[in-house]
């Protein structure tokens, strides 16, 4: 086949879970008269072989994109004319390139695994009909988000992931509290949605095109022109990105997200949505290079981020509330190395992120599955024992996360600090930021395993009774997450350790040289005088310290201050989350209810009601004068009858002649 | 006062002597009669001018009111006999039902 008969795959890649939503949402349901009676391994295998199909796909295009040119290299699939009008031009254009076909093989790979896994984990719900073709949705629009070559399409994947991320949040919608939740996410989500629509409209005015080749190409061959409001275009864009990818001050949603399925929170809250707005960083980078202050900004917020949400993680009791908040703070650390100009470093995280976070998603789910829907840590405890398959994996996906050599976070993760003190846009305090949070990250996932897995055992007696090893059909996704997890680092070994083991590159900033021009990390930090050895021994020797601390501290007590009495009031403070939903209720929820409840009180009921009923007695008090005129007296009628004739005789006569 | 301003003149007063007996008389049978009158005034009239600029349509136009009033004076006639039958009186006054 030659390239034109392969331009066809993003778009095959796109429609198939749209087809496995199609069929899941609509045809079932027409069968059966809605979603109850569909079976679960039904519903659960069409929509696995749809996203299955899909990762087939993407992989086919990979292995073609890989033969490509480099600087050429990009699949294209032009769908037809979406938009046209004035100066407006916007095409359905599918694009892979080598940057969205890592995404894309992201997206599908990892999804396929949690379709699998769902299958089993959802089997006994009701009305699992729904929650497939929701879950094929989600994949559609994120592939949309991924794939669309312009910012419009992507505008559109990006509603269109925050409306199923609502759906699946929410599926458990009779419970007022999680359909609270996903109202929350939603909400939360159109504020930044709202600055990701100004960025893009600015773009527009600037540069006249919305597609992302064009604009790049803008961009790169007349900085000036667009320099001037770069600063506000990146900010505007970023706001999206805080809003989607749970940056601070819009992260509270995602925590929240917690209450839907775990699965979602897996997929959706871990390892895809979410990142868009890094992915969108990474997309647009030469915009982004325009603008110092945006990027520090974008740094600083991300820095920040990552610390907050790691203390709040400290203090958590919920293992998803736990992993909620690691969720927050990587998130964190992507923006951090997005703002200090690595980004094919924040894109390597991502995908070690989506890696071992989609693990230790599905890991706490095997352990809610088994505990009979128990998330509180407080009562699980040694469960070593009973789920040998589910520690294994989570074991190795805490220890990828927390940063332990060689495995895949260990790489990424110790790329991102170095960065900050290595490149030209890093600020040193921002490293000690990182190392700190790195510590906290390492810390807090020893404390979840430790109270997870091992320590006393607390389990009630009827989740005792009925605790069970998850089947082969979740630990199977578990332990290929597991591989990825501890071996998905070495597609970026660092040069420095890749000289040593024998000239290995690093294939993943190679891959992306065309989207993203690689930096040339020196071997000792210029804003920081710490050779690049010396770095990557100091966080490995941090993150094992404090991963067996983690684990070793939480056998038997549950929080630090039942070790150092002292910080009990801290602790509080962190449980409670630093009070921030507090805060933004105090300051945003509880006056816009105070303003809806004047309005219905006073605008509603006097203004609006009062006009509506005062025009109706108005009438009714005219009426009532006016009906002494119908005497129902036939000479009457016949007398004024004879008046008008005079009076019209008179006008006539008299005023128009 | 020459022939023609007397036809006009005695026209006159016989559309208004129509008009008082429509306006004034409580009896459904004289109102119709005042209606007849009221025709024949405005015939007068008619046949006054058209006698007076010599041209025949006045004439021609009397003929039609004519019938015209016929038919006008037998649908009045019988919706006098249906009022006595619904108010058992053709007094004006009594039919008043549709008093607002």
């Amino acid at each position: 086949m030659d390239t034109t008969t392969y331009s066809v795959l993003p778009f095959l890649i796109l429609i198939s879970p749209l087809v496995g939503f199609f069929i899941n949402g609509v045809v079932l349901p027409l069968k059966y008269k809605g979603f109850a009676k569909t079976d679960a391994n039904v519903a659960g295998g069409i929509a696995t072989f749809f996203i299955f199909f899909s990762f087939i796909l993407a992989l086919i295009s990979f292995f073609q994109l890989k033969g490509l040119e480099a600087q050429v290299g990009s699949l294209t699939s032009y769908c037809f004319e979406w938009f046209n009008f004035g100066g407006l031009k916007i095409p359905f254009e599918l694009r892979i390139d080598r940057l969205s076909g890592l995404l894309v093989l992201i997206i599908t790979g990892v999804g396929t695994l949690i379709h699998l896994y769902s299958t089993s984990y959802m089997h006994d719900e009701e009305c699992v009909g729904r929650y497939f073709a929701y879950l094929n949705l989600f994949c559609f629009n994120m592939l949309l988000l991924v794939m669309g070559n312009n910012l419009a399409l992507m505008f559109f994947g990006w509603e269109g992931v925050g409306l199923c991320s609502y759906l699946l949040i929410g599926f458990w919608y009779t419970e007022t509290e999680k359909a609270n939740a996903g109202k929350k996410a939603f909400i939360v989500n159109r504020v930044g949605d709202l600055g990701f629509l100004i960025g893009m409209f600015l773009l527009f005015r600037e540069l006249g095109t919305l597609s992302f080749p064009e604009m790049i190409n803008m961009i790169q061959t007349n900085p000036d022109q667009i320099a001037p409001s770069a600063t506000l275009i990146c900010l505007s864009l970023f706001v999206g990105a805080t809003g989607k990818s749970a940056q601070m001050p819009l992260y509270v949603w995602l925590p929240d997200a917690m209450s839907g399925p775990t699965p979602v929170s897996a997929l959706i809250h871990a390892a895809t949505m979410v990142t868009a707005g890094v992915y969108m960083i990474a997309r647009l980078n030469p915009l982004f290079e325009l603008s110092t202050v945006a990027l520090s900004v974008i740094a600083h917020v991300g820095a920040l981020t990552a610390l907050f949400a790691g203390t709040i993680a400290i203090a958590q009791t919920d293992i998803k509330k736990v992993l909620a908040y690691s969720t927050v703070s990587q998130l964190g650390f992507m923006f951090l190395a997005c703002g200090v100009g690595a980004y094919q470093t924040a894109v390597f995280h991502l995908m070690t992120h989506a890696f071992f976070k989609a693990l230790l998603f599905l890991g706490s789910g095997s352990v809610i599955h088994a505990c009979s829907g128990e998330q509180d840590m407080t009562k699980l405890g040694n469960l070593k024992k009973y789920l040998p398959h589910t520690h294994l994996t989570m074991l190795i996906g805490s220890l990828a996360i927390s940063g332990i050599p060689f495995f895949s976070g260990f790489f990424s993760k110790d790329e991102i600090l170095y960065s900050t003190i290595a490149l030209p846009g890093g600020v040193s305090y921002l490293f000690v930021v990182g190392v700190l949070t790195a510590c906290l990250t390492a810390f807090y996932t020893g404390r979840m395993m430790s109270l997870t897995f091992y320590g006393t055992e607390r389990l009630s007696h009827d989740v005792k009774h009925h605790i069970h090893e998850s089947p082969a059909l979740m630990t199977f996704p578990l332990y290929v997450l597991a591989g990825l997890a501890a071996l998905g680092g070495f597609l970026g070994v660092p040069h420095l350790l890749g000289d040593y083991l024998g000239h290995m590159p690093h294939a993943l900033s190679h891959w992306l040289e065309p989207i993203i021009p690689s930096k040339v990390l020196p071997l000792v930090g210029v804003k920081m005088p710490l050779h690049e050895g010396l770095v990557m021994v100091g966080s490995s020797i941090l993150a094992i310290f404090f991963y067996v601390l983690g684990v070793s501290l939480f056998k038997k007590v549950f929080f630090i201050s039942d070790l150092i009495s002292g910080i009990a009031p801290l602790q509080k403070i962190l449980a409670n989350k630093y009070y921030v939903d507090e805060f933004y209720d105090l300051i945003i929820v509880t006056p816009l209810k105070k303003i809806a409840a004047f309005s219905s009180a006073v605008i509603d009921k006097l203004v609006v009601d009062g006009a509506v009923n005062g025009l109706g007695r108005g009438v009714r008090r005219v009426s009532t004068e006016l009906r002494a005129l119908q005497t129902g007296d036939l000479q009457s009628y016949g007398l004024m009858m004879l008046f008008g004739v005079l009076v019209a005789a008179f006008f006539i006569f008299k005023v128009l002649v | 006062m020459t022939n023609d301003m007397f036809i006009q003149i005695l026209a006159a007063f016989l559309f208004t002597m129509g008009l008082l007996v429509v306006l004034l008389r409580r009896d459904t049978i004289m109102i119709l009669m005042g209606i007849e009158l009221l025709l024949n005034a405005a015939n007068l009239s008619l046949v006054g001018f058209s006698n007076s600029s010599h041209m025949i349509e006045g004439q021609l136009q009397v003929f039609f009111i004519i019938t015209i009033a016929a038919a006008e004076s037998a649908i009045g006639l019988s919706i006098l006999v249906n009022l006595y039958r619904n108010f058992g009186s053709i007094k004006t006054q009594s039919a008043t039902t549709l008093k607002g």
